[in-house]
């Protein structure tokens, strides 16, 4: 380039402060569009994340196995064999890849209070091997948590409990299917209520240790499912195909397949952070092409005057892309360091329990946590600035080509 | 005998005015030699202005040939006419003559930053430019805070610090008072004397005129009159 940098930088640069209104004014519809976009989008992240957090959590972990026909029909009869049957599978599960794994037996089952009776799943766990893999172990809110896997409680949901009019030490009965089709019940002493974010949880599951819920359905060592966590949600396919290689005739699905609505959410939320960029971006664009193409024709016979001095036109065309380039740079410190101060003080979670109810139905809690992602924070910054320069360019391009006669005739006359 | 630094060659300039096509130049054969001090003259709309614009290429000629320091320029593209601009050509405006962000002394610079002028060189080549044209302790200083005067000092300085082997100038007495008009005067005729500098203005002023080697009066897109002139006051 013939044009020192130094030089441009300082022209450009003093340009952009000639008209301090029209500038701040710039100035701010970049930093608030960039704050928009990082702001909103770690707002409907965090929504997207904490439903699918939500939806993992209430059991279904990364991926599970089942025996084939259970995820059609969720009986006693569609059993596998206990881990320890499968010492490949076993060691897989102990490995580093995967973060928590439990056994577990699901089936339908009746629940009876002395008041009413609903319908329930039982789920037949081993206590400490849930502690990080699902919600139960840390939502036990009076009482306690199972003990082992034949504790002879139960843990019931806080709503279940108070549409049932029983609480915590009531007697209730259990009533299920055992494998040779014949009824099985049992009452057992309440040990613990646990709470969620998600009534419909509290109502859908019961929790006893896994060893009673073989005594009550009289069965052997098979289990329903077997839960495990990979360590990222959104990348579990290469943890599936080796729990598949080793699981034998077991099926395994991941958490995608088992909730194909959840996994859409997550497609649906790309799309929309991208839509969301598009749209402030668009506003924004047209604000800066007026910007520069007024400050463009302010300077057409500025524009002139330095051509006739020398400056290639091309370098005409590069200086008004760095007063563009310095405006949007400030625009994005600007922009993130209002995203960092708004989102510091909700990091904990915004409490939206007024709607919470309402939008249960999409699985949504009702504490919305922020989740800043770095990859959508650095695509809203190279948004702004890429397509930023790109409409920068119209401007710059008709200063480079002011040489005819009108900016120069301006000068002389 | 001087070698040419300007020559045209049937050079005519037709702007389209609605449906109305104004001849600004007609056939205008022009030849300027070295270290030639030329002014042009004529009324408004004689075409002046036009001429300046086709040999400084600031404007491309409709038809005929232009070669300025050797070169045809009517042909050259926009980067290469900006080349021998900066290379070859100074220019004084009659307003508008400075960059607004720029100080006095930044604005001097502003032509060897672009040629490449260390940045030590520069400044003290601008420093002692401005000291010459009577604007020292001025440096600092933005065109707003300097009079029409000053300014036109500091355009003039910035034509004339790169040795340029032709400088354009439109009026550049126009805005001055009488004692300042007449050290310009002297300044460019020191330097068209000194080290051969060509001078082509145009003007209204008489004074001016008087200190012209050579008098070109334009009418109606046509050179009329070429008049050398011997002026001992002024040599």
């Amino acid at each position: 380039m013939k044009t020192p940098f130094s030089m441009l930088i300082t022209v450009a640069w003093r340009n952009l402060w000639r008209n301090h209104r029209r500038s701040l004014i710039m100035l701010a519809a970049i930093t608030i569009g960039l704050w928009g976009m990082i702001w909103m989008t770690a707002l409907m992240r965090g929504m997207v994340d904490q439903m699918i957090d939500d939806a993992i959590s209430t059991l279904s972990g990364h991926i599970q196995i089942h025996a084939p026909g259970y995820l059609d029909d969720p009986s006693i009869e569609h059993l596998i064999a206990d881990v320890s049957d499968n010492p490949a599978l076993e060691a897989l599960l102990y490995s580093p890849q995967v973060t928590a794994w439990s056994q577990r037996i699901r089936v339908p089952a009746v629940i009876r209070s002395e008041r009413d009776v609903y319908g329930v799943t039982l789920v037949g766990i081993n206590p400490p091997r849930e502690q990080g893999l699902s919600f139960i172990a840390d939502s036990v809110v009076d009482g306690k948590y199972l003990q082992s896997v034949d504790d002879q409680h139960v843990l019931l949901g806080r709503k279940l409990a108070e549409q049932l009019e029983t609480k915590l030490g009531r007697r209730i009965v259990l009533m299920s299917q055992d494998p040779d089709n014949n009824i099985a019940e049992r009452g057992f002493r309440i040990g613990g209520i646990y709470d969620t974010d998600l009534q419909a949880t509290e109502t859908r599951f019961v929790f006893a240790g896994i060893e009673t819920v073989r005594k009550l359905l009289k069965m052997g060592s098979g289990v329903s499912e077997i839960s495990l966590l990979g360590h990222d949600y959104r990348h579990i396919d290469g943890l599936a195909s080796e729990v598949r290689a080793v699981a034998g005739n077991a099926q395994t699905s991941t958490w995608m397949q088992l909730d194909p609505y959840m996994a859409s959410m997550l497609d649906v939320m790309d799309g929309f952070i991208l839509v969301w960029f598009s749209i402030i971006f668009l506003a924004l664009s047209f604000g800066l092409i007026n910007t520069l193409l007024m400050a463009v024709f302010e300077r057409t016979r500025e524009i002139g005057l330095i051509q006739a001095l020398g400056m290639p036109p091309g370098n005409i065309l590069f200086m008004v892309l760095v007063e563009s380039v310095i405006m949007l740079l400030i625009g994005l410190l600007a922009g993130n360091l209002l995203s960092w101060l708004t989102i510091l003080p909700i990091r904990d979670g915004i409490d939206i329990s007024a709607v919470a109810q309402g939008l249960e139905w999409a699985g949504m809690s009702s504490i919305l946590l922020p989740a800043v992602k770095v990859s959508d924070v650095l695509l809203a910054n190279a948004i702004v600035l890429v397509l930023g320069v790109a409409a920068s360019l119209f401007p710059a391009w008709r200063a480079s080509r002011k040489v005819p006669v009108e900016a120069i005739t301006r000068i002389w006359q | 005998m001087n070698s040419s630094a300007v020559s045209c060659r049937r050079v005519s300039k037709v702007f389209a005015q609605g449906e109305l096509a104004v001849h600004a130049l007609s056939s205008i054969d022009l030849e300027i030699a070295s270290g030639g001090f030329v002014c042009l003259s004529g009324p408004s709309g004689s075409g002046k202005t036009t001429l300046l614009n086709m040999i400084g290429g600031l404007d491309r000629p409709s038809g005929g040939e232009i070669t300025v320091a050797g070169q045809r320029i009517d042909r050259m593209s926009m980067a290469d006419l900006a080349e021998l601009r900066l290379q070859h050509i100074g220019f004084v405006f009659q307003a508008y003559n400075l960059i607004p962000v720029l100080s006095a002394r930044e604005n001097v610079e502003f032509v060897m930053q672009l040629q490449g002028v260390p940045a030590t060189e520069r400044r003290e080549r601008a420093m002692a430019i401005l000291a010459d044209v009577g604007l020292q302790g001025m440096e600092d200083r933005r065109p707003g805070a300097l009079s029409g005067g000053q300014q036109q000092r500091v355009a003039v300085a910035r034509a004339i610090v790169s040795k340029p082997a032709l400088i354009l100038a439109d009026e550049p007495t126009a805005n001055l008072d009488s004692v300042t008009a007449e050290k310009l005067m002297q300044l460019m005729r020191d330097l068209n004397a000194q080290i051969g500098t060509t001078f082509v203005i145009s003007t209204h002023d008489k004074l001016m005129m008087s200190y012209a080697k050579r008098l070109l009066k334009l009418h109606d897109g046509r050179i009329i009159d070429d008049i050398v002139q011997h002026d001992r006051q002024h040599d």
